[in-house]
């Protein structure tokens, strides 16, 4: 028997450079906003699921679920760590979706954090690359931007993508996080801006990059018809899907596409009941500029190849025909690893609430979807939300 | 004093050095990396090793600036991610060649290269890298012999 | 039974760097290198290219050639050379593995400075000849370092060339003779710890390269009965050009039977490849029925000398691999800082 899920509250860190704040402190603080809009107290929680790609590399931690559960004090609550790359927020997202709806469990936060700036760059690089596949793509000497930018030179091949193009991505995911205040960078940015910064891998320059990002994220989710016990607006979870597909590009069908996200997406509008036009906002796995052009498409909502139209026509702003990512998504909102697919929830329950900032909030928004990638799209996880 | 990761290096050497990957007699097909059952035929499979001649195309490609810290004093280096004659994809860097000469399509041979020294007087790694074909050698000897004819018929 | 060369190949890595530019950093006058020393331009390995990948690329080449040897009928293989990767750990182990010929081989890396692997062939023809094994693969490689700002630099290079040593049909120049000409003579040495080796000056001339290679080509002659006119090549080991032409001089061989195997004025001294690559530009273009004479140098000090005739079966041979001239000729020219980047001039942080 399957019931409804509501999340009936969320908090967020910032994201961006916290040097003064552990793993722990970052759990902390996303965690106790969320319960305090609950309205209860942490003692409340039945179950705790989070995502963490590597406390163990970037920090020496691992055992994550016992760190934070022991922090915020509510030992003996179970309490596991997920992980799955970039998609671990998003995998906990679905985690403690089926630990509600399968009726085990009537309280459970889920949450994502990651504290990566603790180490220097080229080690940061390192442990992203685990990613990877470490033995034929890491080994060899690629990098988790090479990845992708080996998938966007063969989409500029096949499809005549142009640089401009992607660089109109992160102005506007820029553009969008200027009006953040959890934002990573707050700073807008010019197609010239991007274009003139360093390449990273070719063709994709550092402004078409994520930042690396220390955060967390945490939502609370009860079944449907007790939402009422902790909030006025309740978001009902219409749909978690989850695919997986292969670690490398070597043996992927079609490296401009990213199967996973394809097949997660069809099972999500499936499970929904709804279709694409039906979606006022999206939240699209932006690690790079190319990752979003792809998950558009993967997603449904154009045809392989088409996405770009919706940029030179400027569709994805806030009050265009989709927005996408409205609070400056992974590029300028940041890309704490394990939180992000949790962040992701957050903005869209703000937006269908009508809490996000002036300048921001998408007018009338009732359905978001929220699309979170782990690696080069080993796992995807597609996430419908509604406000009725 | 122990050094670190060294049964793994080892474990996948000799598919590195030879380009050896997994071939089913079943399905005629050929998989990279190896596999211990064929993914297409999977228990019908009958499966043995297979070295690859080491020819292919360049089907993607990209020019990395900024590396990790193993690889970060080769940076610029291209990395192309190569569909060999027999079918499987690898990926690896493109050698002996600039990055504005690399193209999708490209044809490319396998060569035995470095891929890494561990730092603090660990262990070097090599493996398989690319370089783009060029056969003008073959000429050569149709040249010397030809001059050999000559000559003979002078004399 | 004929027992000799059944396959060879030769490698050289594509860089350059021309003595003008070397002489440009160090304010030298870049006229007095070229004419002292015979050469225009030497090769520089890549980053990630070192001994063991430039003896692989050659010994892939020889086998090439040597089509018809099968990787179980290896029995040994030795790569000579004076950079070895690795102090301690055979470049022969890691070599026989990209080639596939392990496990059931013997291995063993030698060094005699740049004679280290003329010896190490005959080892093979002699395991050969007793019977000991099928075939042997003997490689000279080096990448070699000279101090910066020292004459050394103007000529230390790197590549490398491989040879199959076997018996029968298969034999495209056969070894009708080895002799070698050792002593102990300090002329050229390199302490463990050091970086760059040390040399005696002018004494590497007289007393030390002409001393070994004149004495043993010249027993090598009289042990067989034969005479310059007898051969139609001679290849040296070739420090610089001038040594090898006085050599040829002294000794009575005409300039022309030397030049096809002279290679250091556009490859630079490649050590333990030098006259192995000089035999292999010879074999490109040798026909069946010439005779070569070749005379490896090692420093420390050594000469092995070979009377080798070349066989019928050269011709539909030596086109399955890539002749020398095309590696020499295949080539991108650097600067001093580009090269000193990749010789690690710079100490790592």
């Amino acid at each position: 028997m399957k019931r409804e899920v509501a999340i009936v509250a969320v908090g967020a860190t910032r994201f961006g450079e916290h040097w003064s704040k552990g793993l722990k402190d970052l759990a902390w603080e996303a965690g106790v906003q969320a319960v305090e809009e609950a309205g209860i107290s942490g003692r409340d929680i039945q179950y705790i699921v989070f995502g963490n790609m590597s406390g163990g590399m970037f920090e020496g931690q691992e055992h994550v679920g016992a760190l934070v559960a022991e922090f915020l004090g509510l030992n003996p609550v179970p309490a596991t760590r997920v992980e799955a790359a970039c998609a671990s927020g998003g995998v906990a997202f679905f985690q403690g979706y089926l630990a509600v709806a399968s009726g085990m469990y009537d309280l459970v936060a889920v949450g994502g954090v990651e504290k990566m700036t603790d180490v220097e760059p080229g080690r940061a690089t390192e442990i992203l690359s685990a990613a990877m596949d470490y033995e034929w793509e890491a080994y060899f000497g690629s990098t988790f931007p090479g990845v992708y930018a080996l998938m966007a030179t063969r989409y500029m091949h096949e499809y005549g993508l142009k640089p401009e193009t992607l660089a109109k991505v992160a102005v506007k995911n820029h553009y969008h996080g200027s009006m953040n205040p959890l934002a990573h960078f707050r700073n807008k940015m010019t197609v010239e801006d991007v274009l003139s910064s360093p390449v990273v891998a070719h063709p994709l320059r550092r402004n078409d990059c994520c930042p690396v990002s220390d955060g967390a994220a945490c939502v609370i989710l009860a079944p449907l018809d007790e939402a009422h016990k902790y909030t006025d607006t309740p978001i009902i979870v219409k749909a978690v899907a989850q695919a997986s597909d292969t670690l490398s590009l070597l043996e992927r069908r079609d490296i401009c596409t990213l199967d996973a996200t394809v097949n997660a997406a069809e099972k999500a509008f499936a499970m929904a009941k709804l279709t694409r036009s039906e979606i006022d906002l999206a939240e699209v796995h932006d690690c790079f500029t190319i990752a979003e052009i792809l998950a558009l498409e993967d997603l449904g909502f154009c045809a392989k190849g088409e996405a770009f139209r919706l940029y030179e026509e400027g569709e994805t702003y806030v009050g265009g025909w989709l927005p996408v990512n409205t609070d400056g998504g992974l590029k300028a909102g940041g890309h704490a690893v394990g939180a992000t697919g949790v962040k992701q929830i957050v903005e869209i329950v703000k937006q269908l609430r009508g809490e996000a900032e002036n300048g921001r909030q998408v007018d009338g928004a009732e359905v978001g979807l929220a699309h979170n990638v782990g690696g080069s799209g080993a796992t995807a996880v597609v996430t419908i939300l509604s406000r009725r | 004093m122990s050094a670190s990761g060294v049964p793994r290096h080892w474990r996948s050497l000799r598919e590195r050095y030879r380009l050896l990957g997994t071939y089913c007699e079943n399905c005629k097909t050929s998989f990279f990396p190896p596999r211990k059952i064929c993914p297409k035929c999977r228990r019908r499979g009958r499966t043995r090793e297979v070295e690859f001649s080491g020819r292919g195309r360049v089907f993607s490609y990209t020019v990395i600036h900024v590396g990790s810290k193993t690889f970060e004093k080769y940076a610029p280096y291209i990395i192309g991610l190569v569909e060999l004659q027999e079918g499987p994809r690898v990926l690896s860097q493109i050698v002996d060649c600039r990055p504005e000469e690399v193209y999708i399509g490209m044809e490319v041979e396998a060569c035995f290269r470095k891929l890494f020294e561990q730092e603090d007087g660990g262990i070097i790694s090599y493996g398989f890298k690319f370089r783009p074909v060029d056969n003008s050698w073959v000429e050569h000897y149709a040249k010397l012999l030809s001059d050999r004819k000559a000559k003979t018929a002078q004399t | 039974m004929r027992v000799g060369i059944v396959g060879y190949g030769a490698y050289v890595p594509r860089l350059r760097i021309k003595i003008e530019e070397i002489a440009r950093v160090w304010g030298h006058d870049a006229n007095s290198y070229r004419e002292g020393l015979g050469i225009e331009e030497k090769s520089v390995p890549s980053l990630d290219e070192d001994t063991a990948t430039i003896a692989v690329e050659a010994a892939r080449n020889a086998m090439r050639r040597a089509w018809e040897v099968k990787s179980n009928e290896v029995g040994a293989l030795f790569v000579g050379s004076e950079s070895h990767p690795y102090a301690v750990k055979p470049t022969a182990a890691t070599v026989a593995e990209a080639l596939g010929l392990t496990p059931s081989l013997t291995a063993a890396d030698t060094e005699f400075a740049c004679k280290a692997a003329t010896t190490a062939i005959q080892a093979c023809l002699g395991m050969v000849k007793a019977g000991y094994i099928r075939y042997g693969v003997s490689i000279g490689a080096d990448t070699a370092q000279g101090a910066p700002g020292d004459a050394l630099e103007y000529t230390a290079a790197a590549g490398g060339a491989a040879y199959v040593i076997g018996a029968g049909d298969g034999v495209i120049a056969e070894v009708e003779e080895t002799y070698s000409y050792t002593q102990d003579v300090p002329d050229f040495w390199r302490r463990d710890g050091s970086s760059y080796p040390r040399h005696a000056g002018r004494f590497t001339g007289e007393p030390a390269y002409f001393e070994h290679v004149i004495n043993c080509t010249r027993i090598l002659m009289e042990k067989m009965g034969t005479a310059p006119k007898d051969y139609d090549y001679v290849v040296f080991h070739q420090p610089n050009s001038k040594f090898p032409l006085k050599a040829a001089r002294e000794l009575g061989f005409e300039e022309k039977k030397l030049q096809p195997g002279l290679l250091v004025s556009r490859l630079g001294n490649t050590y333990s490849g030098s006259s192995l690559l000089g035999l292999a530009a010879v074999l490109d273009v040798a026909s069946p029925g010439e005779r070569i004479l070749l005379t490896s140098y090692g420093s420390g000090a050594g000469s092995d000398s070979f009377s080798i005739m070349v066989t019928e079966a050269v011709d539909s041979k030596r086109m399955l691999a890539p002749p020398v001239m095309y590696y020499l000729d295949k080539r991108e020219y650097i600067d001093y800082s580009t090269y000193a980047r990749f010789r690690r001039l710079f100490k790592e942080g």
